[in-house]
């Protein structure tokens, strides 16, 4: 469990964040959203003390971090920035061990590590591992990013826009990537993002910043349909909501018994997949793979509940 | 491919120019007045290449050494506000010429190589100096933050990613000031330096162009093959740093 108390950060007359309490349950992922000088970037770096905080404290599992050295406590934290920031004279393996490497992990446990990380990242090993950074495409430096974060096992995983250099196809498969690795490894992780779909997409939990300030910590739905603020409505966009929030269910709930025409969908389609497909089709009804149906009835009946 | 067929014709000259002068006495010939000898054998040419090969590279290892240690010093945060001074002095090294450095120095340490030396050192010092400070300042801001947020200390940082990116630009300040240094070298010989200075002076007080002609063609040559080795050097620590270009 990661717990930030009345973390706040001076610089000069500017408070870039102003006191931040949250809480990060273990293995959730928590995402900071906010528009760009709202301080989530700041607040992020407050925690692995790559920006020292004015007054209060970081908790790791109820330990204060303020009582380590600081390339200690960064060793525990895993870190992966936006243009993955890898190392160009080593190779791709080398990147991966940095942090086991100071750790003096013996030399045929890093190994073991850098290719089950590679396998899990979808990263051929005997392909990958003597690579340079220059000869991987975004996407795969992305992955080898992440990867060298994970190397160690953090207890925590920090994100600066992981995923703001790659292109729009790349990045929902690395969304979707990460979000399926992160529930494998149980890892916690605290993302920023100025992007609030990638957030609501990945968050367990989402705090809305600006200003320094926490506006609303909260889970995605309820940030959707409870926004605590005007500046969260217009964050969310008042007419995006409604898609937004369909993307966060699966059609699980309101798939029901019945025959349907036509293309089936997926059974782990989300809500917003099924409306797209019954309007793109002409469809009132889909038939679900593997039986039973959604209607449009359905969809909207379900999103009235929700706006309620 | 066609340079490296020319170097290494240059190279093959130079060596067997080196290991048999006379025999190159016909070439020369031309050169000289009134029966004068062509080619210089009051010394062992080869010794004195290698004599002077000596003190350039000392010279450039003690400046490269100076310079960096200075490099590094302005770029860390207790020796930041020394940076204008270090550019000072370097500058200065720079523009006041060797051979004032050997009038004042000749004094203190008497004739010899002393003097020398210490001209091309102070002579070298620019090149590398700001070098290595481009280098150390001119990283991508990315890889520092990730090595900072991942745990390397100050002193890991250094050795395991500052200098190994800095080294193609280093290597290049090296190339100029060991280029620079190997014609320097040869007023050396005005304070009793061993150098090929000691030909090309000999020419001058004799008039024998001859003389001139074959202690300046040795440096030229050998400051050329010098500079294609640092280039090679340098590409292939660009590749293995990943900043091809």
């Amino acid at each position: 469990m990661i717990e930030l108390r009345n973390l706040t950060r001076h610089y000069g007359e500017v408070t870039a964040v102003n006191d931040v309490s949250l809480t990060v349950q273990t293995g959730q992922i928590a995402v900071l959203v906010g528009t760009s000088g709202s301080g989530k970037t700041t607040l992020l770096r407050l925690i692995n003390r790559l920006v020292q905080p004015s007054s209060g404290q970081v908790l790791i599992d109820g330990a204060d971090t303020a009582s380590l050295p600081v390339h200690h406590l960064r060793r525990r934290i895993g870190y992966a920035i936006q243009g993955d920031g890898l190392f160009p004279h080593r190779t791709v393996a080398r990147n991966i061990a940095t942090v086991p490497r100071l750790l003096g992990w013996p030399k045929s446990r890093i190994d073991a590590r850098i290719d089950e990380l590679l396998a899990l990242f979808q990263l051929e090993p005997a392909a990958f591992r003597d690579r340079m950074p220059h000869q991987l495409s975004g996407g795969q430096a992305q992955r080898v990013g992440v990867a060298r974060a994970l190397a160690a096992k953090p207890d925590l995983l920090l994100m600066d826009e992981p995923f703001g250099a790659l292109d729009s196809v790349i990045r929902a498969k690395a969304q979707s990537d990460l979000r399926d690795i992160q529930r494998q490894l149980g890892t916690t992780i605290i993302l920023v993002t100025h992007d609030i779909q990638e957030a609501v997409q990945l968050g367990d939990r989402i705090a809305v910043m600006d200003r320094g300030r926490v506006l609303q910590y909260d889970s995605p739905a309820q940030i959707l349909t409870q926004p605590a603020t005007p500046f969260v409505r217009d964050l969310i966009g008042p007419t995006e909501r409604a898609f937004r929030l369909l993307s966060l269910t699966g059609i699980g709930p309101i798939t029901m018994p019945g025959e349907a025409h036509g293309t089936p969908i997926a059974r782990d389609a989300t809500l917003r997949d099924a409306l797209a497909e019954c309007l793109w089709s002409g469809r009132d009804a889909l038939p679900v793979q593997g039986g039973g149906i959604v209607t449009l009835d359905a969809l909207r009946a379900n999103a009235a509940q929700d706006r309620q | 491919m066609i340079g490296r067929l020319l170097l290494a014709l240059a190279a093959a000259f130079a060596l067997a120019f080196l290991l048999s002068p006379t025999s190159f006495a016909v070439l020369f010939q031309p050169l000289t007045r009134n029966g004068a000898p062509a080619i210089y054998t009051q010394a062992s040419l080869l010794r004195l290449t290698l004599f002077h090969l000596g003190i350039v590279a000392l010279a450039v290892l003690i400046s490269t050494a100076v310079a960096l240690a200075l490099a590094l010093f302005v770029t860390r945060p207790v020796g930041r506000e020394f940076l204008p001074l270090a550019r000072t002095i370097t500058t200065i090294g720079q523009t006041f010429p060797p051979v004032a450095v050997l009038a004042l120095a000749v004094p203190v340490m008497g004739f010899g190589t002393g003097p020398t030396l210490v001209a091309l050192i102070l002579y070298g010092l620019l090149p590398v100096f700001e070098n290595a400070l481009a280098a150390l300042t001119g990283q991508p801001a990315k890889v520092a933050e990730a090595a900072r947020g991942m745990g390397l200390t100050p002193a890991q940082r250094l050795w395991q990613v500052d200098l190994p990116l800095a080294l193609p630009l280093l290597l290049a300040g090296m190339r100029l000031t060991a280029v620079i240094s190997l014609g320097t070298a040869t007023i050396g010989s005005t304070v009793a330096a061993k150098t090929l200075g000691e030909v090309i002076i000999a020419g001058l007080l004799s008039s024998n162009t001859a003389y001139v002609v074959q202690g300046g063609m040795i440096v030229g040559i050998i400051a050329v093959l010098i500079h294609a080795g640092f280039q090679h050097l340098e590409r292939r620590a660009a590749r293995a740093t990943g900043q091809t270009d």
